[in-house]
């Protein structure tokens, strides 16, 4: 079913819809996007730009009442997730799909141990023994590098540091050997010392492993640390997608450009005084009939609000593949800090 | 009130905050948790110091204490020529309209059933014997300076976006026209899109209001962004403060330069040249820290020397303190007594 084979993940026209008293929320706008093997997708944006309800509308995580996925395929190696049964689904979720979840905190359970925890997807997915599991379970530990794993396994979660709670999380989500692993905020929580950690420990799993990873984060920091490509998410919908040296070195976007500009840098010259984007996100009430970010576009014309950009490639290659924007307005070509 | 008076308007010698720790039955004094364990920086009037450093290293802990939210254990903390540290309680309260706090958590540090007018003017009923219309009117004063639109005066924090609220915590702090400012990691909570305006309104008000900030953040390209001095913390002790333009382009403390090379930058052909220093483990805990250096157990350049003794906060170059065995013991071992509580204000 998926034309360019070598797809993990095929996301088509994903569309999440939730139903509040106070209306409805279209939270995710026709997202599509692809995962090849072994690839790194880092996903951009701030709160309620979608991102994290895109991830968890892909494995069917979110509460069905309020929530409502109105359309869109999700394919994983060619089978929709979005067709499947429940029982089905049971077997991909952990199993062919890792979830890490931002707050180790709160994401462990803190009355059972480690070891139960990181051993339960390998006997109901895998249906090994427990010894067998055990034993997978102390390779997992070490293989994220918590010393003394064999002691560890008996420990509850209030006896580990944020870091290396964050470690077991991903443990847990490597444990069936996923072909995707996604990362919603995995280092947001953790100090920069521990999330350098964090991030090198992701680097070298990804070489030894080679899965493909979607890394959800509000830091560009990271992203230009890790991510083969970059999806830049504002409203529900991507507004940006391009290699990742290439979304840096060349953004198109008026609110990825912005955004470029928000931050301070650790190097080179201190900036006089930082770029603002005036307002606030959308709160996305009724479909987008018009571009989500005009309100806080310096660039915004006439089109602008009377139809929502699709988005249209500027390098040629097909959407999805290579650079692509949602945007009415044409970036002048290079330069990025030239302009206001 | 301009700036570029030389005159610190803080001072804080060797502060240690100390909890105590009991257990047992009868509830015996069995240790403490040293959060602050002797710290000494000055802030010159009308700048800003950053402190820096990992979630439990003790920043938030120094800020409190200088403004008595907890009691210090011992140390001094003058602001504007008082020691603010020792003072009776009523002085105290008289005081307190020159010291004041921007919290981390807008969301948690305002009363949801109090109006945003009630929110800023609580400082005022309790320091100023105005009338209704007067408060009202110093309300409307600190709704335009922090940007908040005066429509907005009866509604109630929920009704606030984030950046919005971190406002309020803003105007509430300068409503009784403090001259200095502890920001508590004000931006923490916030988005990235929302955080350059808060900053750019801390700047704006510092400029316009001659105020003085700590600013307390694990942010540090936005601390190198806004503070003159940056004080880098590691377990309850300051590790090395220096200017901001020095610390950055060449950090000397270990830790600092562990630090700094953590952060992510945003940008990927950089990223992928930069040499990383991993720390191993965690920060030990401030219940049980390690004899010596306390971060003699993940320096990646520990001495003999580092695990038996405590190296003091010395200034190693102009203008620059740091706390390491590195920069004293290659010279001058036991003769560092001599310029040990070498006052610091002197330079800049």
């Amino acid at each position: 079913m998926a034309e360019p084979a070598a797809s993990v993940l095929d996301v088509r026209d994903l569309k999440t819809v939730f139903r509040t008293r106070g209306g409805e929320i279209h939270a995710v706008n026709d997202v599509s996007f692809h995962l090849k093997p072994g690839e790194l997708l880092g996903v951009v944006g701030e709160s309620g730009s979608g991102k994290s309800v895109t991830m968890m509308s892909l494995l069917r995580l979110l509460p069905a009442p309020p929530a409502d996925i109105r359309g869109g395929k999700v394919l994983l190696n060619g089978r929709d997730l979005l067709a499947m049964s429940d029982e089905e689904l049971r077997a991909v979720r952990g199993a062919k799909i890792g979830f890490v979840f931002q707050d180790p905190m709160t994401s462990l359970n803190p009355v059972f141990t480690l070891g139960d925890q990181i051993m339960e997807p390998l006997i109901k997915h895998l249906r090994m023994s427990k010894a067998q599991a055990q034993a997978r379970a102390i390779e997992l530990l070490e293989l994220v590098g918590i010393p003394g794993a064999a002691q560890r396994l008996h420990q509850y979660p209030h006896q580990f540091s944020g870091g290396m709670r964050q470690r077991v999380m991903i443990a847990i989500a490597l444990a069936c050997d996923p072909d995707v692993l996604i990362a919603d905020e995995p280092t947001t929580a953790l100090d920069v010392t521990i999330q350098a950690q964090i991030l090198e420990l992701v680097k070298d799993l990804r070489r030894k492993l080679g899965m493909a990873i979607i890394w959800i984060t509000h830091d560009l920091g990271v992203i230009a640390g890790i991510a083969d490509r970059v999806m830049v998410m504002y409203g529900g919908q991507v507004v940006e997608h391009a290699p990742v040296r290439e979304l840096f070195a060349n953004p198109q976007h008026p609110y990825t450009r912005a955004l470029l500009q928000t931050i301070p840098r650790i190097t080179g010259p201190r900036t006089a005084r930082l770029k603002v984007i005036e307002g606030q996100p959308p709160i996305l009430t009724a479909p987008l009939t018009a571009c989500p970010f005009r309100a806080r576009c310096e660039h915004r014309f006439d089109t602008c609000d009377a139809v929502n950009p699709p988005r249209r490639a500027i390098d040629g290659q097909p959407i999805g593949q290579g650079h692509d924007v949602a945007c009415h307005w044409v970036a002048p070509a290079m330069q990025e800090p030239a302009d206001a | 009130m301009l700036d570029a008076q030389p005159t610190p308007l803080v001072q804080v010698q060797d502060l240690k905050m100390h909890f105590p720790i009991y257990t047992g039955l009868f509830r015996k004094h069995t240790g403490d948790v040293k959060a602050v364990d002797g710290v000494s920086f000055d802030i010159l009037a009308g700048q800003t110091l950053g402190l820096v450093g990992e979630s439990g290293c003790g920043k938030s802990t120094v800020g409190r204490a200088m403004l008595r939210l907890y009691e210090p254990t011992a140390g001094r903390v003058v602001i504007d020529g008082d020691d603010v540290a020792t003072l009776a309680p009523e002085a105290l309260r008289k005081k307190r309209p020159t010291m004041q706090m921007v919290f981390q958590d807008p969301q948690a540090s305002l009363n949801p059933r109090m109006t945003l007018a009630e929110i800023v003017s609580e400082p005022l009923d309790e320091h100023t014997n105005w009338t209704r219309d007067q408060k009202l009117e110093r309300v409307y004063e600190l709704m335009d300076q922090v940007g908040l639109n005066r429509r907005f005066v009866n509604r109630f924090p929920h009704e606030f976006s984030g950046g919005q609220r971190q406002r309020i915590g803003i105007a509430r702090a300068l409503a009784l026209k403090p001259r200095f400012i502890v920001c508590d990691e004000p931006i923490a909570a916030l988005d990235v899109s929302i955080q350059a305006q808060v900053v750019n309104l801390l700047e704006d008000l510092q400029e316009k209001l001659g105020l003085t900030y700590l600013f307390i953040s694990h942010d540090l390209s936005m601390v190198r962004h806004l503070a003159q001095r940056v004080a880098v913390m590691y377990l309850g002790r300051i590790a090395e403060l220096s200017p901001s333009k020095d610390l950055y382009a060449r950090p000397l403390h270990p830790y600092a330069e562990a630090l700094l090379s953590a952060v992510n930058e945003p940008d990927p052909v950089l990223a992928a040249q930069r040499k990383r220093i991993i720390l191993k483990g965690d920060v030990p805990s401030p219940a049980n820290p390690p004899k010596g250096c306390n971060f003699c157990t993940r320096c990646p350049r520990v001495m003999d020397i580092c695990r038996t003794v405590k190296p003091d906060l010395l200034e190693v170059e102009p203008g620059r303190l740091v706390a390491c065995h590195l920069y004293t013991a290659a010279g001058s071992t036991g003769a560092s007594e001599a310029n040990e509580r070498n006052q610091q204000g002197e330079n800049q």
